[in-house]
């Protein structure tokens, strides 16, 4: 096993995301996730000669949207170039792509990480392509293609090499899937393939005052956040031990690729890349170029929004909110969104921030939706944080209550006085019941004005008592508040 | 810039579109390409320094279809030009050293 080295881990990132049209990018085939084979093609993303393809304008607008939220430079003119392709499942033998001007280049996104600091990744380039089909090789010595996803439109972006370990490369991707979420262009579920992370990994190692660079390895067939880190955690292990074994470092050609297996967590070489690969790429004859004038760029920039770690960071500086607490309410835009109306609606932020993420999205999960879907509209959840502010009810009657809410979204008031939940705070109601509690125990009593041994349980046994008397109804803050008074006053 | 196409260029461009290429084949398409490419090479006579590359030769830009569905093929139809089919998946030699996907 690896011996004390020095390295430092070096990722970058090629990313496909499939953009949330209704069609596909070159003809109206209508883009249908698990449709049956072969159902949604027609003469163009079959490949049919004299077939002619047309850009999808709202494609187009989503790539540019996205690139614009990755502080890219946006190409005011960009063409189409056909990229050499041998295999069955995009029947044309050529991808439609771009190759020497691309839609946009160099640009940023920005990660927050688990300590709270800020990650800057380089941006290289995002542009559109087609996606292929699907091939299945369950047939021995035949495979099987499904050509409803050929022609699907795909924005790929590259990364600098940038990251500097698993963890970064996780929450790059996961940031990267917030704000592709945020702006509505694509559903971004790794599961279905909608988004498609190769990492790029590689390791300077230093030893004895000289750095050696690792073969750089392509890892593929990642389909979660955990796959991504995992893999990547793998592949560093894979390559030290490999070096400090054979001292094989990076030659040109020496690039490989990896598949990821999931199920015994490791990757698995698929292949060596002996020459680099030649793609011939040409100008693609039957698409005309694309000028971006300003004020198109400037159309499709209005609808950028605001972007979730500019809303992260807002939650913290205007609500007071904790970094943590911050991201977990802008994970989802609808739900940073609810949490906005329902502090409009006049709640205290960190008490509704509290009820969304504790009891608001474990029902939201359980239903399998946002918690602004829930059914409660932001005046009744207010109205709740507001109760549970000032003790009318206790904090766990408060997500009873909640839970009460999204099967009728009721007025929570009502429901807690159905419910019989409602918190005595009357002080003069208390004080009666405090007395009668200290006349009862007599023992207790003694032992915390004696200071005994056990007058912090005596205490507590006391506090109990009254909660009980009083239906588990007493706040138990002005419980204790008049008990230690009381208790104070025979002290002394 | 003498570009003649050598025998060499020749057996790599037919690998790379996969085609298999007898002698007397590529002893043929040498020949025929270099003088198709010797052909061309009269248009290096032309001064281009300082002219923008082209990157289509229409004057034209920014032609787009609206993001609506159209009906597809019938499955029937679109399988009905393959060589083989397996249910409706079109059915091909199996492939190897796979690197598909786009």
């Amino acid at each position: 096993m690896a011996a004390k080295v020095d390295y430092k881990v070096i990722v970058g990132l090629e990313i496909h995301v499939h953009l949330a049209t209704r069609t596909k990018m070159f003809c109206g085939c209508e883009l249908v996730y698990g449709g049956s084979p072969n159902s949604r093609v027609c003469p163009v993303c079959l490949g049919m000669p004299g077939s002619l393809p047309v850009m999808n304008k709202q494609a187009y607008e989503f790539a540019v949207l996205t690139a614009m939220a990755l502080n890219c430079e946006i190409a005011r003119f960009t063409k189409w170039d056909r990229k050499g392709y041998y295999y069955p499942d995009l029947p044309k033998n050529y991808q439609i792509s771009q190759y020497d001007l691309p839609l946009s280049h160099d640009g940023f996104i920005e990660i927050p990480l688990e300590d709270g600091s800020i990650k800057r990744v380089g941006i290289i380039r995002a542009h559109l392509e087609e996606d292929a089909g699907k091939n299945t090789h369950e047939l021995g010595n035949f495979s099987a293609v499904d050509l409803n996803r050929a022609g699907a439109p795909l924005l790929e972006i590259v990364t600098a090499p940038d990251m500097n370990s698993a963890s970064e490369v996780r929450q790059m991707a996961q940031e990267l899937q917030r704000i592709v979420r945020y702006l509505g262009i694509s559903e971004a579920d790794m599961q279905k393939g909608h988004m498609r992370f190769e990492p790029n990994v590689n390791l300077h190692i230093n030893k004895d005052g000289q750095t050696y660079k690792t073969a750089i390895c392509e890892i593929k067939n990642l389909n979660s956040f955990r796959a991504i880190e995992r893999s990547v955690e793998y592949e560093v292990h894979r390559q030290l031990d490999e070096f400090l074994e054979t001292g094989r470092t990076m030659q040109i050609g020496n690039k490989r690729t990896y598949g990821w297996d999931d199920v015994n967590q490791t990757t698995v070489l698929q292949r060596e890349k002996e020459e680099a690969h030649d793609y011939r790429y040409f100008p693609e004859p039957d698409l005309v170029p694309v000028e971006m004038d300003e004020a198109w760029f400037e159309q499709i920039k209005s609808r950028l929004g605001e972007l979730p770690l500019q809303k992260q960071k807002r939650f913290v500086g205007e609500y007071g909110l904790s970094n943590y607490d911050a991201s977990v309410l802008t994970a989802d835009k609808a739900t940073a969104e609810y949490f906005e109306k329902v502090v409009q609606a006049g709640a205290d932020a960190k008490r509704t921030c509290n009820l969304i993420t504790q009891t608001g999205q474990k029902l939201a999960n359980q239903n399998n939706t946002t918690v602004d879907k829930l059914g409660i509209s932001p005046q009744n959840l207010a109205k709740l944080a507001q109760m549970a502010d000032k003790g009318q009810i206790s904090a766990t009657a408060a997500a009873q209550i909640f839970e009460k809410m999204s099967q009728q979204n009721a007025d929570p008031e009502q429901i807690a006085k159905a419910d019989n939940l409602l918190q005595n705070s009357d002080a003069g109601a208390i004080e009666a019941i405090v007395d009668q509690v200290l006349a009862e125990n007599v023992d207790a009593v003694q032992e915390i004005v004696s200071k005994g041994k056990k007058a912090g349980k005596a205490q507590g046994f006391l506090m109990g008592q009254v909660i009980q008397k009083s239906k588990g109804q007493a706040n138990p803050k002005v419980v204790a508040e008049i008990l230690s008074r009381k208790l104070a006053q025979i002290s002394s | 810039m003498n570009q003649n196409i050598n025998r060499q260029q020749v057996e790599r461009v037919a690998h790379l579109s996969r085609l298999d290429l007898t002698e007397k084949e590529l002893e043929l398409f040498s020949g025929q390409l270099a003088a198709v490419v010797e052909y061309i090479q009269k248009l290096n006579e032309l001064k281009t320094n300082g002219v923008e590359p082209l990157a289509h030769c229409l004057p034209v830009h920014n032609v787009f279809r609206n993001d609506a569905v159209k009906p597809s093929l019938a499955t029937e139809d679109a399988l009905a030009n393959a060589p083989d089919r397996t249910d409706d998946f079109f059915k091909v030699p199996r492939i190897l050293d796979d690197s598909s996907g786009a």
